[in-house]
C-alpha cells in the first residue's frame, strides 16, 4: 500500500499529522532553521578562540609600540607599577617555571603511581570507589587550595625549614602538585587501560610479574597517551593562578630558589586586577603581555609533546 | 652467554615478586595520599571556619570587623553569576555537541571545530578573563558587571558541557535513530525526542560538573574586575509595579565567594582568615555536594538504562 493511499483511507490520521507537524514543506524549512542554530553554536567555540588570541595579540601590539621586545625578553627586572618602570619579563617566567617544576615533581611521580596502581592492581570494585573521590580533588575550588598552601602546609614546611619566609614557592609548587594529581593519573591510567590485552598476557606469559609489566611493556606502549597526560598537568601548573597568588607572594624576584617569595605570571595579572587601573595605560596592557606570554610558554611546550608523541608513538 | 643457575633464578624470582608486592602497598598508600590530602583540607577548613559559620554570616556584608563580617553580597553574587553562566553555556554546549554529533558532515570546518574544543579545555583560566576584560568589559560594553562575569564563566565551561554531551550522546545505540526514522519522524524529532532524552543523565552529569568548576572560579573573575569589598545587593529581579521582571542586576558590580575568601585570606589579620576558612568551608560543601549529585546521576542513569 503506497503513502497516499494511507492517507486516503484514514484522513483523521492525515489531518492528526499535519496539524503536529506541519506541511512537509515547513517542516523541511524548520529542520534546517534547527540544524543552522546548532551549527552556530558548535562555531561559537572557535570564535572564543579567535577572541583570545585577537585581544591578547591586539593588546600586546599597543604595550610593545611602548615597551622594545628586546627589553621585554632580556630585562632582569619587572617594575610595571614603579615610577622608573622596567619591563623585563624573565624574572616572572622564572617564579612561573620554579613552581611548575616542583608541581611536576610531586604530581609526576604520584600521578604515574596511581595510575599504575587502578590500572594494574585494583580490582574494579576499589577502583569505582577510589577514582571518583580522587578526581574530588580537581574540583575542589583552587582559592581553597591557596588558602591551605599558605596557612597549613608553609607552618608545616617552616617547622623543617626554620628559614623559610611566610610566602615562598616551595609550598605553592607541592600544593599545585597535589592538586594536578587526579589530571595526570587519569590520563595515564586510560593510555595504559587502551594497551591491547594480548601485549599484555605476552608479557605475564614469559613470567614477568605485574610491577614488571607496567614498567616494561605497558608505559613504553603507553607512551603517547602518558606524555600527554604529563604535558597537560604542565599546561594546568603554568596557569595555575589562586595559589601562587596566595602563597607564593606578589614581588617580582628572579631567582630559581624554591625557598624564596616570588610573583608568577599570573600572580601578576591577578595584581594588577586588583588594582585600579586606567583603561589603556602601559601597565593595563602589560597583563595582556604576560597573558600572551603565558600562551606562547604552554604553546611550546605543547609543542615539545606533539614531538615527542609523535617520535615515540607505537601503532597497534 | 653464562647459564644463570637454578638458585640465581629463583632469587630474582623472588626479588620480582617481592617488588610486585611492594608496589601493591605505595599504590595504595599514593591513591590514599589524594584522599587524606582532600580529608585534611576540610579538616582543616572546619577547624579554623566552623565557629564563624552563624546565621548572621550568611546574612550579614562584609565589614572592616571580622567578627561582624558576612558573606551575603558574595553568595547572592555567586548565585546571580551562575544563573547567566547556566543559562549562556547550557543551550550553546548541547547545541554545539548535539550538531557535532549528530548533524555535522566530516569536512576541514568541523575537525577545526574539533581540535578547537580540545585545545580549548587546555586554555589557562584566567586568560578567558583577559579576554573577557578585552572583550565583555571594554570592547562590548558591559562594564565590570554580573553579566560580564557570568558570560566569562559560560565561556569556560563551554567546552565541558560540548564534551559531556558528545559522549553522552554516542553512548546512544544507532537502532534508536533507525528505529524512529522508521517511522517517519524527521532528524530533529529523532533528536529532541529519542536521542536527547536518553542522553539527559550524561548531559546533566557534565552541566553539574561544570557550574560545580564555575563556582570556584577566581583568577578570571578577578581580572575582569570583580570587586573584593561590596556593601550592597544588586537590583531584585522581581518589582514591584509592571513589568515585574527587572535585568538591573547583569549591570550591577558584584563579588562571589571565592574572591571573598581571596580577600580575607590576603589580609594579615588571623581573625580574617577565620573568615576565609568558614567561606572556604561553604564553598567547597557546595561544590563537593554538586560533585556527589554529579556521580550520582551518572551511577543511575548507567543502571537504568539497559539497551
Amino acid at each position: 500500500m503506497s503513502k497516499t493511499e494511507v492517507a486516503a483511507d484514514y484522513p483523521q490520521v492525515r489531518d492528526q499529522i499535519r496539524a503536529q507537524s506541519g506541511s512537509v514543506a515547513s517542516r523541511k524549512i524548520r529542520e534546517r532553521i534547527i540544524e543552522f542554530g546548532m551549527f552556530l553554536c558548535a562555531v561559537f567555540s572557535v570564535a572564543i578562540t579567535v577572541g583570545i588570541v585577537w585581544v591578547l595579540v591586539y593588546e600586546s601590539w599597543h604595550f610593545f609600540a611602548n615597551v622594545s621586545l628586546v627589553e621585554f625578553l632580556t630585562d632582569t627586572q619587572w617594575t610595571v607599577l614603579f615610577e622608573n618602570p622596567r619591563y623585563g619579563i624573565l624574572p616572572l617566567v622564572t617564579g612561573t617555571l620554579v613552581t611548575s617544576v616542583i608541581a611536576l615533581l610531586v604530581a609526576l611521580p604520584l600521578g604515574t603511581t596511581i595510575a599504575i596502581y587502578l590500572s594494574e592492581y585494583a580490582n574494579s570494585t576499589v577502583r569505582e570507589i577510589l577514582k571518583p573521590i580522587l578526581e574530588l580533588l580537581s574540583a575542589v575550588p583552587t582559592v581553597v587550595f591557596g588558602y591551605f598552601a599558605l596557612l597549613f602546609v608553609t607552618p608545616i614546611l617552616q617547622r623543617v625549614l626554620p628559614e623559610l619566609p611566610g610566602f615562598n614557592m616551595l609550598s605553592a609548587g607541592i600544593v599545585i602538585g597535589i592538586m594536578i594529581v587526579p589530571y595526570v593519573s587519569s590520563l595515564s591510567e586510560d593510555a595504559m587501560k587502551a594497551v591491547p590485552v594480548h601485549i599484555r598476557e605476552g608479557s605475564y606469559a614469559m613470567g614477568a610479574t605485574r610491577l614488571q609489566t607496567a614498567l616494561r611493556v605497558l608505559m613504553p606502549a603507553a607512551f603517547s597517551g602518558i606524555a600527554s597526560a604529563y604535558v597537560l598537568g604542565f599546561s594546568r601548573a603554568v596557569g595555575e593562578t589562586m595559589v601562587v597568588a596566595v602563597a607564593a607572594g606578589t614581588q617580582p624576584n628572579l631567582t630559581l630558589n624554591p625557598m624564596e617569595g616570588a610573583a608568577t605570571i599570573t600572580a601578576y595579572i591577578v595584581q594588577v586586577s586588583l588594582g585600579d587601573l586606567p583603561h589603556g595605560s602601559v601597565a593595563y596592557q602589560s597583563i595582556f603581555a604576560a597573558g600572551l606570554t603565558l600562551m606562547a610558554l604552554t604553546l611550546v611546550f605543547n609543542i615539545g609533546g606533539y614531538l615527542l608523541r609523535k617520535r615515540f608513538r607505537e601503532i597497534y | 652467554m653464562e647459564k644463570p643457575s637454578p638458585s640465581a633464578i629463583e632469587n630474582s624470582v623472588a626479588r620480582n615478586k617481592k617488588c610486585d608486592k611492594l608496589f601493591a602497598v605505595v599504590g595504595l598508600i599514593s591513591t590514599l595520599i589524594g584522599m587524606l590530602t582532600l580529608a585534611t583540607l576540610l579538616g582543616d577548613l572546619a577547624i579554623d571556619g566552623l565557629a564563624r559559620i552563624k546565621p548572621h554570616f550568611f546574612t550579614s556584608f562584609p565589614s572592616r570587623f571580622p567578627a561582624q563580617a558576612g558573606i551575603l553580597s558574595a553568595w547572592v553574587g555567586t548565585i546571580l553569576v551562575m544563573i547567566v553562566t547556566a543559562s549562556t553555556a547550557v543551550p550553546i554546549g548541547i547545541g554545539a555537541g548535539v550538531y557535532l554529533e549528530e548533524y555535522a558532515p566530516k569536512n576541514w570546518l568541523t575537525a577545526i571545530i574539533e581540535i578547537n574544543i580540545a585545545n580549548l579545555a587546555g586554555v589557562p583560566s584566567i586568560v578567558y578573563g583577559l579576554m573577557a576584560l578585552g572583550l565583555f568589559v571594554y570592547q562590548f560594553r558591559f562594564g565590570q558587571s554580573i553579566l560580564s562575569a557570568g558570560l566569562t564563566l559560560a565561556l569556560l565551561i563551554l567546552p565541558i558541557v560540548i564534551v559531556a554531551t558528545r559522549e553522552a550522546i554516542r553512548a546512544v545505540p544507532g537502532s534508536m535513530r533507525e528505529a524512529a526514522y522508521a517511522l517517519g519522524a524527521t532528524k530533529w524529532q529523532t533528536t529532541s525526542d529519542h536521542v536527547l532524552p536518553y542522553s539527559m543523565g550524561g548531559i546533566l552529569t557534565g552541566v553539574i560538573i561544570g557550574l560545580s568548576r564555575a563556582i570556584g572560579e577566581t583568577a578570571p573573575l578577578i581580572t575582569i574586575g570583580a570587586l573584593t569589598f561590596i556593601a550592597f545587593l544588586p537590583d531584585p529581579p522581581i518589582k514591584a509595579d509592571f513589568p515585574f521582571i527587572s535585568f538591573e542586576w547583569l549591570w550591577s558590580p558584584f563579588s562571589v565567594m571565592p574572591i571573598q575568601m581571596f580577600n580575607w585570606v590576603s589580609r594579615p589579620q588571623a581573625e580574617f582568615h577565620l573568615n576565609a576558612a568558614a567561606t572556604g568551608l561553604v564553598l567547597m560543601v557546595m561544590t563537593l555536594a554538586m560533585n556527589a549529585i554529579a556521580i550520582y546521576f551518572r551511577y543511575r542513569f548507567r543502571k537504568r538504562i539497559k539497551w
